[in-house]
């Protein structure tokens, strides 16, 4: 059993009458030649770290090392409890879970690389909101990493995963796209539903570029996380109330990785282009590496 | 397929900020450390690329560092590798280099035992997590620590190859993926075989002892 692209992942959770998640379990243990109960309590593991690091990221008010992120999701839970958010509660509550796991991970914190540490924000901070909001057993949080995990796999092998080599497009791109297809699967929907939900969010992605201010994972990364997991939390229900994407899912990945290509070295990761060469953004650099 | 596992999507657990920067710096180091066998006494690292622009910021120094001691991605004592270091009297220098790599995320180790062994070991870090060394000793190779591996440094003879995987047949090692390099005809050769089963210090001995064979070095699975 295998599978290299999303239309392969949907047509195999067809025929095997199995959800994405379980595709992905099968898979695994085939591949590695471990248990299902043993690929079951590895990602029970990284759960338990991404439950951790959210705790930590609301709880804790203070400041990464640069001084350049830390506290915003304090002040939005603090938002939460104080007033009726417009954009919603439970979208909010996603975000700030999403900047939570990512202020912790600027901190040099423990965090899980979903798929990169850049974007580790995004599947746990929405898995975190969705989760209670839907009743989700534990058996269904964990197999929420594995059908973002089976996302991720197509998209990292036939695109990338990482600002460096594509842009943020395809950083919290996929991590975005991940988290979608996750919710999707967690409130009922179908694999198709789930690879819709792909597709629009990937394509809302497109072209976003990797200018990390003073080439650290921080400004913009910490409020990249929070419109990433805003955006699946809407791409998620746009594909459970049927809406389909124009562009099938695995053209749109192979369209962020053909951008990802052709897009300049200045905006991927180097803190040559961008909100990194603004003023401030070098001003900033100044400041915290001095000079 | 680069990533075969879910595992490389969802994880590794790790100290932040940079999955590509710090984790993937770590287990450069890691493996490096795994390959030297023992902790050494002077740890020379260059970083080249993008690692050399930012490491700063990342941490890699100080993740590559944590590696070299033999820490994880997840390890704690990484935020404190530098101290550690200099508390258990390795010698580290970290040098940036303007040569422009192959790839952007690139970082040499020397390791020394202060005295005579010694090893070379350039990386990559790919994204993720993930790591390649892509050279050991100057011989290039393409080594992901995904697997246990297996490094045998000999002189190029025939027979070698037979003379290796018979030692690992007869201890029912299954070879997954092998590669050689030899500086040239008769000269020094390294061989790189990945197995499916670890291979344990009793059999790197044994293999050791073969005619033309000068050193012998396991990894396991990262």
């Amino acid at each position: 059993m295998a599978f290299r692209t999303i239309a392969e992942l949907v047509e195999l959770s067809a025929k095997e009458n199995k959800p994405i998640s379980q595709i992905m379990i099968d898979v695994e243990s085939e591949v590695s030649g471990k248990s299902r109960q043993e690929i079951i309590k590895m990602m029970t593991r990284n759960l338990d770290i991404m439950e951790e690091a959210v705790r930590r990221g609301i709880a804790e008010p203070a400041r990464s090392r640069s001084g350049l992120t830390g506290g915003d999701a304090v002040l939005l839970q603090t938002y939460l409890k104080e007033r009726e958010p417009l954009s919603g509660r439970l979208l909010l509550d996603a975000v700030s879970k999403s900047v939570a796991t990512n202020e912790v991970n600027a901190k040099m914190g423990t965090i899980c690389a979903t798929p990169t540490a850049g974007a580790c924000g995004i599947v746990p901070g929405t898995l975190f909101a969705v989760a209670p909001k839907l009743n989700a057993s534990h058996d269904q949080m964990v197999n929420y990493l594995f059908t973002a995990g089976a996302i991720g796999f197509v998209i990292a092998n036939n695109a990338f995963i990482s600002g460096a080599a594509g842009g943020c497009q395809a950083e919290v791109g996929s991590a975005t796209a991940m988290a979608a297809a996750a919710i999707v699967e967690m409130a009922g929907g179908s694999a198709e539903q789930s690879s819709q939900a792909v597709a629009i969010a990937l394509k809302n992605m497109l072209g976003l570029v990797c200018d990390p201010v003073a080439g650290l994972v921080e400004v913009p990364c910490v409020k990249r996380n929070a419109m990433g997991a805003a955006n699946a939390m809407v791409a998620a229900d746009m594909a459970l109330a049927g809406i389909k994407s124009a562009i099938p899912t695995d053209e749109v990945i192979d369209a962020m990785y053909r951008i990802g290509c052709a897009m300049p070295n200045t905006l991927k990761e180097t803190a040559l282009g961008g909100l990194a060469a603004t003023p401030t953004g070098r001003e900033l650099e100044r400041r915290i590496f001095g000079e | 397929m680069k990533y075969r596992s879910v595992f490389d999507i969802i994880g590794p657990v790790m100290i932040g900020p940079s999955s590509s920067h710090t984790a993937g710096a770590a287990r450069i180091g890691l493996l490096a450390r795994k390959l030297f066998g023992t902790r050494p006494k002077k740890a020379n690292v260059t970083f080249y690329g993008s690692f050399a622009k930012t490491y700063k910021g990342h941490g890699t120094d100080i993740a590559i560092v944590g590696g070299i001691l033999g820490f994880d991605t997840f390890d704690q004592r990484i935020t404190q590798s530098l101290s550690i270091a200099k508390d258990s009297n390795m010698e580290v220098s970290i040098h940036v280099s303007d040569d422009i790599p192959n790839h952007p995320n690139t970082a040499r180790i020397i390791l020394d035992d202060g005295r005579n062994k010694k090893l070379s070991v350039c990386g990559i870090s790919v994204g993720g997590g993930k790591m390649e060394i892509t050279e050991v000793d100057n011989f290039p190779v393409r080594v992901t620590g995904d697997m246990p591996t297996l490094f045998v440094w000999h002189e190029d003879r025939y027979g070698l190859v037979a003379a290796v995987s018979e030692v690992l047949a007869a201890h029912k090692i299954n070879i997954g993926y092998m590669e050689m390099a030899r500086k040239s005809k008769g000269a020094e050769a390294l061989m790189v075989i990945e197995t499916d089963q670890a291979v344990s210090g009793a059999i790197c001995k044994e293999i050791c002892e073969l005619s033309y064979v000068n050193r012998v070095s396991s990894t396991p699975a990262l």
